[in-house]
């Protein structure tokens, strides 16, 4: 009878105890490929995100409570997304990040939709965004934002009349290739050869050759960061003389690594750079080198970016309302005086696409260098 | 006409390096009639000792291909052999395409939880300049993995129709009971086919993992192709190997390139089916008869 009393005295107890702990955190899905093809960006993301709660969490959490962060691996597998995202949604998450592969995200966002959870993605695929999901939100520029960009900087700065196209045959690759070559043809530039490549393709020498005889004045890459520097690899090996542009995944800094020299002179559109000529930018490039023992490419920018956005956001609503989230982050801009952590100025609109600054970038001496700066699209 | 030449060069150039990994397919078969599922991460392997020597320990690359050739020819030959094939092969041949195919999927997600699931740089040992021939712009590195793997097979070739240790290995491969009876040391002769196979998948590596760059997942489109090539070319032959892995290169490319790209995966596998179904021992093959 003694043990009994004792022993519902202590469940009731670590019941309460449990209960206090839950109470006193928000949980968090990062949802985001850590193994298969998209390894190489989705670990940026998450070290990015940990680097940004463990900060969060150390000056005091969100509205007091301590973020409980999960990573859930997609494997770089559009299903498995699906089911990771499932999982996230089951396990409580107010926010949900990642991931970044659009094929990944085009199957998963319904279902935070559904759910009206708000999702913060690293996608960059036009549909994303012009599906009518309000739920969604870019960490970059679509394709829609940034391919004007470039297709202006082909004509007015490389002076090409005729662009050779290349690009992944995949949601990501085909959005970009479709707003390109429309943006070329509206500035009167020819598809001198148009190209598609598969997701995890080794061997280049094909595709490189039939580049090399187009007499195109110019290349657009466009494709996920290995295969990128696989076709790098290639045109150099290849001896291709044509000017390589490229947007943000061309420009990567683990493209840059993985390529070596063959990367020198490539040249393309950024978004996010850590080499951007912004101080909260280096700073937060040279916490996370610190960290990780390696430069952050865009996409940890995007994530740091994510993480602090559910924080701003949240204050601003002054509590954890998921819906109220998604109808705040439509039409929000926010700034570094308000939110250190938000790197650069940055702007949300109906749809859920963002519009900040952006870089014209060539790889220099196996860096970056920025060009010039391009300023906010609705200034 | 440029772009024909070019395209044949580089296809020649990527098919040797199916080449040495097919050859390894024939060797194994024809020794003790395994067929090696785990080939591709064979070839994958490697390029991580040598990163793990370069990067993790520090080494120059010459000492840490030295290292990488010890842990090749004591893993991937001696203890693959030991371990996992000699206690199998009495069990017939199902038993061993399972178990390599298991011991694949662990090599693989070894690297991936051990090393790191991200595409590493590599170190080209050959020059990366270009020359032109008759008009043609064409790879230096090409030209040199085409040279290198082609010495290598022949060499072999040489090693295995010349020399007395190669002359029992065929005998071996021939007949295991003859050539025990004619005083052949069948066990080793075995073994010396395994420590080839590791050596020629060292070689493979390191000149593939320049242009593919080193990734855990590489082994598994190489070891299908190797596979289809040394079923084209004939299973039971080394120069077939040969012709299989040139002519895989050489289609890859040119499928690519004048028919379609979408389709490159799969005009390998319709050369494949042709062959099974026109000349069911590959293009060099010779047919073999089994009392059933």
């Amino acid at each position: 009878m003694k043990f009994s009393k004792v022993a519902v005295a202590a469940a009731v107890g670590a019941a309460m105890i449990a209960g206090s702990a839950q109470a006193q955190s928000v949980k968090i899905g990062n949802v985001v490929e850590l193994t298969g093809g998209g390894a190489t960006v989705g670990n940026n993301w998450k070290n990015a995100v940990v680097m940004a709660f463990e900060e969060i969490n150390a000056a005091g959490g969100i509205l007091g409570k301590t973020v409980e962060l999960t990573n859930y691996d997609t494997q770089t597998n559009a299903q498995n997304s699906r089911a990771m995202v499932q999982k996230a949604l089951d396990d409580g998450s107010y926010v949900i990040l990642g991931p970044i592969y659009s094929s990944s995200t085009k199957v998963n966002m319904i279902l935070t939709q559904r759910a009206e959870i708000p999702q913060i993605v690293g996608s960059e695929a036009p549909f994303i965004t012009t599906s009518g999901n309000p739920y969604v939100f870019r960490t970059s520029f679509g394709a829609a934002q940034s391919m004007p960009k470039l297709a202006a900087y082909l004509k007015d700065g490389v002076k090409a009349s005729s662009v050779g196209v290349i690009w992944v045959n995949d949601d990501f690759g085909k959005g970009g290739r479709d707003t390109v070559i429309t943006e070329l043809k509206k500035r009167g530039i020819s598809i001198a050869v148009d190209l598609s490549t598969e997701v995890g393709q080794a061997d280049f020498a094909s595709d490189v050759i039939k580049l090399k005889n187009s007499g195109s004045d110019a290349v657009f890459a466009y494709l996920h960061e290995e295969e990128s520097a696989r076709l790098l690899k290639e045109i150099k090996k290849q001896g291709l003389r044509q000017p390589i542009v490229g947007e943000t995944t061309l420009m990567n800094q683990k493209v840059i690594d993985l390529a070596g020299d063959a990367a020198n002179g490539a040249k393309g559109h950024v978004g996010l750079s850590a080499d951007a000529p912004v101080p909260a930018v280096r700073a937060f490039a040279k916490k996370f080198e610190a960290k990780y023992g390696n430069k952050p490419d865009h996409n940890g920018i995007k994530g740091y970016v994510a993480a602090y956005t559910v924080k701003y956001v949240t204050e601003k609503m002054g509590k954890f309302d998921s819906k109220a989230f998604a109808r705040t982050l439509h039409g929000l801009t926010i700034s570094p005086k308000d939110e250190p952590g938000i790197l650069m100025e940055v702007t949300w609109d109906d749809k859920g696409d963002v519009d900040r600054q952006s870089f014209l970038v060539e790889v220099v001496g196996g860096k970056q260098k920025i060009i010039e700066v391009l300023p906010k699209l609705g200034n | 006409m440029a772009e024909f030449f070019q395209l044949l060069v580089s296809g020649l150039a990527t098919g040797s390096i199916y080449a040495l990994a097919a050859v390894g397919f024939t060797l194994l078969w024809q020794a003790s009639k395994v067929i090696n599922f785990a080939q591709g991460e064979f070839v994958m392997l490697p390029a991580f000792f040598i990163l793990i020597g370069t990067q993790v320990l520090g080494w120059n690359f010459i000492v840490a291909l030295l290292f990488a050739l010890i842990c090749t020819l004591v893993l991937l030959g001696y203890f693959f052999k030991r371990v996992i094939i000699d206690p199998m092969l009495p069990h017939g041949v199902l038993p061993i395409v399972i178990a390599t195919i298991a011991l694949g999927i662990v090599m693989r997600d070894s690297v991936k939880e051990f090393y790191s699931a991200e595409a590493q740089p590599f170190p080209a040992v050959f020059s990366e300049e270009t020359v032109s021939v008759f008009g043609a712009v064409i790879s230096v590195q090409d030209i040199a993995i085409l040279i290198t793997s082609l010495a290598a097979i022949t060499l072999l070739q040489v090693f295995l129709t010349r020399t007395r240790t190669g002359r029992c290995m065929q005998a071996t491969a021939q007949n295991r009971a003859v050539a025990e009876i004619l005083g052949v040391n069948v066990k080793r002769m075995i073994l010396y086919t395994f420590l080839i196979n590791a050596a020629l998948a060292l070689m493979a590596s390191v000149l593939i993992s320049p242009i593919y760059l080193a990734k855990f997942s590489n082994g598994q489109s190489i070891g299908l192709i190797a596979f289809i090539a040394a079923i084209v070319g004939g299973f039971n032959q080394v120069r077939g190997a040969l012709v299989g892995g040139l002519l895989i290169g050489v289609i890859d490319n040119l499928s690519a390139a004048y028919i379609s790209a979408e389709y490159r995966t799969a005009f390998p596998l319709i050369l494949l089916i042709i062959i099974i179904l026109v000349r069911p021992q590959g293009l060099l093959g010779t047919a073999e008869e089994r009392t059933v």
